[in-house]
């Protein structure tokens, strides 16, 4: 399982309403399903991500998350999970709003922009990161709104979201002392359990 | 190579007559004392009777969903390619149960049928039939067959306006509904567009008030206008471009003749058939009018017209749905404008609303709403892999 998915399996309830937003070959909703019997659906825009998903007994609907969540009712279900495509979306910021009316938490995990590796990349280099998380040249990557740690504690102390649980690991999945002490310098993916204030 | 030689075809098969002699209380009030249904079944039916997919016809379709009457057949079923040994509805692991839906005229009770109370036929008698009284017929031929559960019950178009009526009805008799290119209800629009079919056949000089049987004749010109009306309904403006756009007619050299491709490779100055999509469209009006009946296209039209589950929640389309107990799959097409993705959008936020499991599929394709019925790779891997999950649902449930 990729690492960012076993942290924030701990923050679902057994039983619980989840909402997976971009929830590709539908993997963590098979494992939420049969390990918390949860009651799920994912909203995927891939073809073939698709057809695993169904294939897979995943409920999947083909949706553009770009064009809202205004289908879903405010407070359907407990958790809405957004991981690892916050930075692909149109307008983050607007999508956060609309995970926190439709579920009472959410989960949000993305690469972080400010990690060491990235800031050498640019400071020494010259050129835009491409990382394991960040694979993709600047020319062709889905990825349009990168931030760091500290940008997205800052839109959440805007949008008056608040933080539950804010980890950050590195590529191997691994938490230090020095990545607790220096989160937006030395981690690679950022993981966000946060609610409405 | 001949139909019944390929290995994924159900090879030939044979309809059968099943007669009720029970009332079937009809929604209009009234009531047919006994009635008959014609039906094919492919696959095998289990032990535990889990197996078994219901198949929904739509407007114009009947109980011939797969495989050859007989080797000299031309043409199989209407849904062959997506039944059949290996195939989306895989016989060899479902048996399959289609039918002509009462009113029809491939067989079951309708308009062509004697009336067994004046040993007549029934013409514009045959009560008209709505897709409630359908799923309750239908209801009565699981009862017959020993079908407790339906292991999906699968249509497109108005066939798909059925698979709703069943799990909003008898929510406890089946555990998946495919749900193909439908509507929660018909716009004004569709409703125009039956209306102009319906004033094409009554108004043609041989309806005789729908008696045109006994007149030994048919409304051969209403009945072609209603089918040439209809068919413009079910393809796309892209798909008829592209049929009628292949520029070979001599005077039409660009590819890019949005399908003006002419008949005889000159213009007549007249008021004669020019362009290849009128010739077409007679050729398709014409072959109808001889193979379906118009009472029956009346009675269809309207059963569609009329369906709305949503009557019996104050318009609420997703309270009714509360009712249901399966999973769903919803399935839409790109250029369908008769029942467009917008359509099946609000029967898929409707199962949301109503807290239900639902995987939905806006697949991209060209042919209008006729891709229900075309292999379209998508549309036929997503239905087989969902079925095929489905049936490993039921070999879970047996062990």
């Amino acid at each position: 399982m990729r690492p960012d998915l076993e942290i924030i399996q701990q923050w679902i309830e057994p039983g619980s309403r989840v909402l997976d937003l971009g929830c590709g070959d539908g993997s963590l909703l098979t494992y939420l399903n049969s390990a918390k019997k949860v009651s799920s659906v994912g909203l995927e825009i891939d073809a073939g991500n698709i057809e695993k998903c169904i294939a897979s007994g995943v409920n999947v609907i083909e949706q553009n998350m770009d064009q809202g969540l205004g289908n879903f009712q405010s407070n359907s279900f407990d958790t809405v999970l957004l991981t690892q495509t916050l930075q692909a979306l149109s307008k983050p910021h607007d999508l956060l709003d609309e995970m926190l009316r439709v579920g009472q938490y959410g989960i949000v995990t993305f690469p972080n922009f400010g990690n060491w590796k990235s800031r050498l990349d640019l400071a020494l280099k010259g050129r835009m990161p491409v990382s394991k998380f960040m694979p993709h040249q600047w020319y062709e990557t889905p990825n349009i709104h990168f931030c760091t740690v500290k940008d997205f504690d800052a839109l959440c102390h805007e949008s008056q979201i608040k933080i539950l649980t804010r980890t950050v690991v590195d590529s191997r999945h691994q938490g230090s002392w020095a990545m607790k002490a220096w989160p937006n310098f030395l981690g690679e993916i950022a993981i966000y359990h946060i609610t409405r204030k | 190579m001949p139909e019944e030689l390929k290995t994924d075809s159900v090879g030939i098969v044979s309809p059968k007559c099943i007669h009720f002699d029970e009332d079937l209380a009809l929604r209009s009030g009234k009531t047919l004392s006994g009635f008959d249904l014609m039906i094919e079944t492919y696959g095998e039916l289990n032990q535990d009777r889990s197996n078994a997919i219901l198949i929904c016809h739509a407007l114009s379709g009947d109980h011939h969903a797969a495989g050859l009457h007989s080797e000299s057949d031309a043409k199989p079923g209407w849904w062959d390619h997506c039944i059949g040994p290996g195939k989306a509805i895989d016989t060899k692991l479902f048996f399959v149960v289609a039918l002509n839906n009462l009113g029809g005229c491939a067989g079951s009770s309708g308009p062509t049928s004697l009336n067994p109370e004046t040993g007549k036929i029934y013409g514009p008698d045959f009560p008209v039939v709505t897709v409630r009284d359908w799923v309750k017929s239908q209801v009565m031929l699981s009862d017959r067959l020993g079908i407790e559960h339906w292991a999906a019950v699968v249509g497109g178009s108005l066939g798909g306006m059925q698979v709703l009526r069943w799990a909003i009805s008898y929510p406890e008799r089946l555990r998946h509904a495919v749900c193909i290119a439908a509507a929660p209800k018909l716009s004004a629009q569709n409703i125009a567009f039956n209306e102009v079919a319906r004033h094409s056949i009554i108004n043609d000089p041989n309806f005789h008030d729908g008696h045109y049987l006994e007149a030994n004749t048919y409304p051969k010109l209403g009945l072609m206008l209603a089918r040439m009306v209809g068919h413009i309904t079910y393809l796309s403006d892209s798909a008829m471009r592209e049929k009628f756009g292949r520029a070979d007619s001599g005077i039409e050299s660009s590819t890019a003749n949005f399908g003006r491709d002419l008949r005889s490779g000159k213009l007549s100055f007249g008021f004669n058939v020019d362009f290849q999509v009128e010739s077409y469209l007679h050729y398709q009006g014409e072959r109808f009018s001889e193979n379906f009946d118009a009472n029956t296209y009346l009675l269809m039209t309207k059963a569609l017209d009329y369906f709305d589950p949503s009557v019996d929640f104050d318009g609420d389309f997703s309270g009714a749905l509360q009712q249901a107990t399966c999973k769903f799959l919803v399935i839409s097409f790109s250029t369908d404008w008769r029942f467009p993705p917008e359509r099946s959008r609000e029967i898929v936020n409707d199962l949301l609303k109503a807290g239900k499991e639902v995987s939905y599929l806006e697949v991209e394709a060209d042919q209008g709403h006729d891709a229900f019925l075309l292999p379209i790779p998508r549309y036929i891997n997503a239905l087989k892999a969902y079925l095929k999950r489905a049936h490993t649902e039921i070999v879970e449930r047996a062990t």
